[in-house]
């Protein structure tokens, strides 16, 4: 539901200052209103002008017996037309405008937004779930559409329709904008006590609806085990409850939001009453009040009062709106990831006595680009892939520590293997190595080099990773490939997919590697999708690869089969190994068991087994993890 | 008629939809009278009273006025009222009549619609439905009864005057009809585009550590801007043709007011036509114009309801793959199973069969493994048993008796099934478990947990079995999640218990806990374990070995080793270097 803005001022501020670089659309914007607001309020003082001369004419061919001269009517009409032509365009205009200032804005906004996210740390999606930040992308930024295009000219033209009504009957008669003016409060406390009731209804309704959608969502997702446990009467019990409950609040909410109509505009014909009397009163007693000023006082109450209840609703959609912003800029002021380093990654190439010098062009090699502030030199230290973690300590939340004092060493090449129930920290490790979290305690090197002091995009760019969970993105098998290296050619992709036994199964696809892929690669089985990452990784070609449970959804008999495609990926790389299956990492030079964040017992396979610990516990079985 | 037939579901609620037109004719009978009233008053009676100097007709007309002012608000109030306790109480009953009607569904139905787009029919669909009802119960009757009563009243002031509307009202609808042809097809577009940018936020908030492991956020913010801007521009090609629809019935009104000006203006000079009644068939043309659009903009909206009333429909009209037979049997004799040369293929076509010639039989109380390779056709085997779907040839006996002769709840309470996508549903983890059994006590809930081996970790919470578990079970880990699942099964006590792949997150000495649990708590249920892990079904009675949908072999562990390549590839690729 969305809540009242906490500051609606400072928010309605900050939406200005997007309006800003459209200043002079929206000047032309308040001119074509003032138009077409001016000449539907003075229409109704023209349609008076035409009456009284035409009865004038009358009078003239009662008196001539002849019909006179109509050009004075034809003049009168042809302006009016000239007029109502005009407001009509200005009408266009200011639509057409504020439609492209709006449009305008959004996307900027939505630009902004989507900017701001790519760059924002991990951590602020730990926190918040998808349909939460979605929502500002749907849900607020409609509003903030209907807030430009319709909300805020509206609100600017009802105001000075209520200015432009009010000038023309204080000029008409002032007792009589008296009374309608004392008349107004009636109008405002009706529009709150309805206004304050249909809001609280409003807010039990969203309440009650999303209590139901909740309920199906949860429901039809879980259908099946509904189903297996024959559990469908009771389901329909409880959807039952919600259901009326939904129908009870919404009915309220859409009573009083259907009373507000009939009630403003009875209102207003009631003030017509009381104004009438009020003019005949003072025709009767002569007070220089005639017929014509009464009749033509009469119009403008409903081009007074109409406003005012046009406004009435539009501070809602106002409120609605400002709380929008308002989570809008709560992203955009989310602070970004903070990257403090200055360490490069840049091509290089050995010089004749072996020393490592930079270069423009791609040449394989690669090399951290180092520049000491103090005395202004640069060194270059070669990409070889050492990983030292020395007493690292790491957790969430500060105050909850997952890894305590960790220390480990992987020299270039090697396999390191964690292993541990979930929850150990295996993951966690991996998410330090590329600076998705940064350490509380302790140093982490990367060829000798503090990671801090590595820019994070290049760090990352030297780390390639084959995640839990497979994300595929909509687009072609062979732009997600791809992913891992934009410039590759269809012949490294193709490789690539080879080295992860993947192209036995993409030249089976429709479209072989031009197929597409939705929704998260939805058309292809789970164990597909872990070939395509393993895919995406060895066309990176980078010196260190981490694998976190890469090969958890892909049965034994198909891992036999891409086991010798990994060892020709794994060769000459050092390779962070996570997996659930003791098969996966027997083959590793050093292999950690991990337990609630310590590294318990260390060695290569056939020593963990010989000392008959927790790993010779887990391997044979033996030993519970929890 | 579809959405008469929707109208239908609208039951108790009817009398509201029906009384609410009424009370609208109410209210546009008043809407009518009173500017007819006002024009007596300003061009006879103020006259009058001016001349008199008494202003008691003055307050006769004023009287009158201020009831019927009353009236009408009466008559609104009540309206809105009434549309809106017949328009939520009809979408209560289809949204009501949808969900049973899913109830009903079989997997295969729920499988031809997906998940999502069941949702979207219960929410969004039935919502615009109510909308639309709602607008057409106020708008339906009062439009037309304006337009008319206008037509009539404009026509008995001065019939030569109407012709105007012969060129206006043409004028109208073409120029709507114009618009609504080049502006739907366009906000279709609008609409795709929409889809696209969402989806590619959605992807980004799922894939974001891939994105910023591979230092993708320029490629992936180039990719957005582009569609983002795509968006923007179908936008703007859409709003620009509805944009025209305020300025064309400006114009028109407007036109109409200076012809009536002109053409009246003449008689009323001419002393054949009063002042008074000139102003009136002003009003009254306006009238007959606002109306006209106001039916228009119902018919557009109908036309866009059209595509929620066939999804709805579609909802409705499916009929349920899986019925139970009449004169059912209810009750289960005992675990024994047996598959007579069944086949079976999603789709019904006995020519592409994913399951073939499925022929064995599995006493009462074995316990049986099953393992194969991705796509082999496990889950969709031990899916027929509980009659999740009907076979395409063959039989399956349960008990003695064809599973399509039993009571599909006595059937389904005997053969629990742990399934392989499991979920657990918000509200505690005891509610959860009594999915099992309704009135299981605390030490029933208990036990089965501690079989489960879920009982120890359950203890360990805050709040113990009284935890919440939140949307989709959230508060758990995979390998708790799936452990509370067993036990959510165990509790229903059945005759046959089936394991899809539930225990893939669970390590193996657990596993290996809850496979002994059963063994002693439920001897005479016959458990199926279909598993990727072969310690999970090495110690079974028997190992079914599944291949693209053909049993290859079933025997013991030790037979299999010896006679099943398959088999012992797994085994050896898994069990390799064990000591």
């Amino acid at each position: 539901m969305p809540a009242k803005p906490k500051n609606a001022k400072g928010t309605l501020l900050r939406l200005m200052q997007l309006l800003k670089p459209h200043k002079v659309s929206l000047i032309a914007v308040a001119f074509c209103i003032l138009v077409t607001t001016g000449v539907s309020t003075f229409g109704i003082y023209l349609l008076r002008s035409v009456t009284s001369l035409l009865e004038s004419l009358n009078a003239e061919y009662v008196a001539q017996g002849a019909m006179p001269d109509l050009s004075p009517l034809i003049r009168l009409l042809f302006g009016m037309g000239a007029m109502y032509l005009a407001s009509a365009f200005c009408a266009y205009m200011y639509s057409r405008l504020m439609m492209l200032v709006s449009t305008s804005v959004l996307n900027k906004v939505r630009k902004q937004m989507f900017n701001h996210m790519e760059d924002l740390p991990i951590r602020y999606f730990d926190r918040r779930t998808h349909g939460e930040i979605m929502s500002r992308y749907t849900n607020d930024t409609d509003t903030l559409r209907e807030f430009f295009s319709q909300t805020f000219p509206q609100a600017v033209s009802s105001f000075l329709s209520l200015c432009f009504s009010l000038f023309f009957m204080i000029r008409l008669n002032g007792w009589m904008t008296l009374l309608v003016i004392v008349l107004v409060p009636a109008m405002t406390v009706a529009t709150q006590f309805i206004g304050k009731r249909s809001g609280a209804s409003f807010v039990a309704q969203q309440r009650a609806v999303g209590a139901l959608n909740g309920y199906i969502e949860e429901t039809i997702e879980g259908q099946r085990v509904v189903q297996v446990f024959c559990h469908e009467d009771k389901a329909r019990q409880d959807f039952e409850e919600k259901n009326e409950a939904v129908r009870a609040a919404g009915t309220r909410a859409n009573t009083f939001a259907g009373m507000l109509g009939p009630i403003m505009n009875n209102m207003s014909h009631c003030f017509y009453v009381m104004v009438t009397l009020l003019g005949a009163i003072l025709i009767v007693n002569n007070t220089g009040m005639n017929v014509p000023t009464l009749v033509a006082f009469l119009p403008m109450i409903r081009q007074f009062t109409q406003p005012i209840s046009n406004l009435a609703q539009q501070f809602n959609t106002i409120m609605l709106a400002l709380a929008g912003a308002e989570r809008v800029f709560d992203l955009l002021d989310e602070p970004v990831e903070e990257d403090e380093g200055y360490v490069t990654l840049v091509n290089a190439r050995k010089d004749a006595e072996g020393n490592i010098v930079e270069t423009e062009e791609r040449t394989g090699l690669w090399a951290w680009k180092h520049p000491h502030a103090a005395d202004g030199s640069v060194t270059y230290t070669e990409l070889k892939g050492d990983v030292v973690f020395e007493n690292v300590t790491f957790g969430y939340e500060p105050e909850k520590t997952v890894l305590h004092n960790i220390s480990l060493y992987a020299r270039p090449g090697q396999k390191i293997a964690f292993v541990g129930s979930t929850g150990a920290g295996k993951t966690t490790i991996t998410n330090l190595i590329n600076r998705f979290y940064d350490i509380q305690e302790g140093k982490i090197r990367y060829d000798g080099i503090n990671i801090e002091k590595i820019k994070k995009d290049d760090l990352r760019r030297s780390l390639a990773m084959v995640l839990q969970d497979t994300h595929l993105f909509t687009g072609t098998v062979r732009d997600n490939i791809r992913y891992g290296k934009l410039d590759a050619t269809d012949a490294d992709v193709e490789k690539a997919a080879k080295i992860a036994n993947a192209d036995f199964f993409i030249r089976h696809l429709p479209q072989g590697y031009d197929t597409m892929l939705t929704g998260d690669g939805a058309n292809l089985s789970q164990g597909q999708r872990q070939l395509l990452a393993i895919a995406r990784a060895a066309v990176t070609d980078p010196p260190v690869l981490i694998l976190d449970e890469a090969t958890s959804s892909i049965d034994t008999r198909t891992e036999a089969l891409i086991e010798k495609g990994m060892d020709a990926l794994m060769n000459g790389r050092t390779v962070f190994v996570i997996a659930h299956r003791l098969s996966t990492v027997r083959n590793s030079q050093a292999i950690m068991v991990l337990e609630h964040g310590v590294i318990i017992e260390r060695g290569d396979h056939e020593s963990l087994l010989a000392q008959k610990g927790k790993y010779y516990q887990l391997y044979t079985g033996m030993f519970e993890l929890s | 008629m579809q959405f008469k037939r929707l109208l239908g579901y609208a039951g108790k609620y009817k009398k509201y939809l029906i009384l609410c037109p009424l009370v609208m004719i109410g209210e546009v009978v008043m809407e009518m009278l009173l500017p007819t009233i006002t024009a007596a008053l300003i061009d006879n009676v103020i006259p009058e009273c001016a001349q008199s100097g008494s202003i008691s007709r003055v307050l006769l007309y004023g009287g009158v006025m201020l009831v019927m002012a009353v009236l009408s608000a009466g008559f609104g109030m009540a309206g809105a009222r009434l549309s809106a306790l017949g328009g939520l109480g009809f979408s209560k009953n289809l949204r009501k009549a949808i969900f049973d009607k899913v109830q009903h569904f079989s997997f295969k139905n729920i499988d031809k619609f997906s998940t999502a787009s069941l949702i979207t029919r219960l929410t969004t669909d039935v919502n615009q439905m109510q909308m639309m009802v709602m607008m057409l119960v106020r708008m339906a009757v009062r439009s037309p009864i304006m337009c008319v009563m206008a037509f009539v009243m404009a026509w008995r002031m001065n019939a030569s005057l109407l012709p105007i509307l012969a060129v206006a009202i043409p004028l109208l609808a073409i120029g709507i009809v114009i618009i609504m042809n080049l502006a739907f097809p366009r906000f279709q577009v609008m609409m795709k585009k929409y889809d696209a940018l969402n989806a590619s936020v959605q992807e980004n908030l799922i894939a974001i550590r891939v994105v910023k492991a591979f230092v993708r956020a320029v490629h992936e913010k180039e990719k957005f801007e582009a569609s983002a801007d795509d968006v923007t521009a179908s936008q703007r090609a859409a709003e620009k043709i509805v944009l025209w629809n305020n300025p064309l019935m400006q114009i028109l009104m407007n036109g109409c007011i200076i012809a009536v000006l002109w053409l009246g203006g003449n008689q009323v000079i001419g002393g054949t036509m009063k002042l008074g009644a000139l102003s009136s068939f002003i009003q009254y043309i306006t009238q007959i114009l606002m109306s006209l659009m106001m039916l228009s903009f119902l018919f557009v909206n109908f036309v866009l309801a059209r595509a929620s009333i066939n999804r709805i429909c579609e909802v409705l009209d499916e009929q349920p793959e899986i019925v139970s037979p009449e004169q059912a049997a209810e009750t289960v004799r005992d675990g024994s199973i047996v598959f007579d040369h069944v086949g079976f293929s999603y789709s019904g076509d006995e020519s592409n069969l994913v399951l073939e010639d499925a022929n064995f039989t599995i006493r009462s109380g074995e316990t049986i493994g099953i393992i194969g390779g991705t796509g082999s056709a496990k889950t969709t085997l031990v899916s027929l048993i509980p009659r999740l779907y009907d076979v395409t040839c063959g039989r399956i006996l349960v008990g003695g008796k064809d599973v399509r002769e039993y009571d599909i709840h006595a059937l389904r309470d005997q053969v629990a099934m742990v399934l392989q996508k499991n979920v657990l549903f918000s509200g505690s983890i005891k509610e959860n478990l009594r999915w099992g059994d309704a009135d299981a006590t605390d030490e029933e809930i208990t036990a089965v947990c501690q079989t489960a081996a879920a009982d120890e970790f359950v203890r360990t919470f805050p709040g113990g079995y009284d935890m919440d578990l939140g949307q989709g079970g959230v508060n758990v880990s995979g390998g708790q999640k799936q452990r509370l699942c067993i036990a959510r099964a165990l509790l229903k006590k059945p005759k046959i218990i089936i394991f899809d792949d539930a225990t893939s997150a669970v390590d193996t000495a657990t596993d290996a806990r809850i496979r002994e649990g059963l063994r002693t708590a439920m001897p005479d249920t016959t458990k199926i374990i279909i598993a990727q892990r072969i310690t999970s079904v090495m110690d079974a009675d028997r190992i079914m070995v599944l291949n693209d949908g053909k049993i290859t072999d079933f025997g013991t562990h030790e037979e299999l080793m010896e006679r099943s390549e398959i088999y012992r590839e797994v085994y050896l690729s898994q069990q390799k270097g064990v000591a």
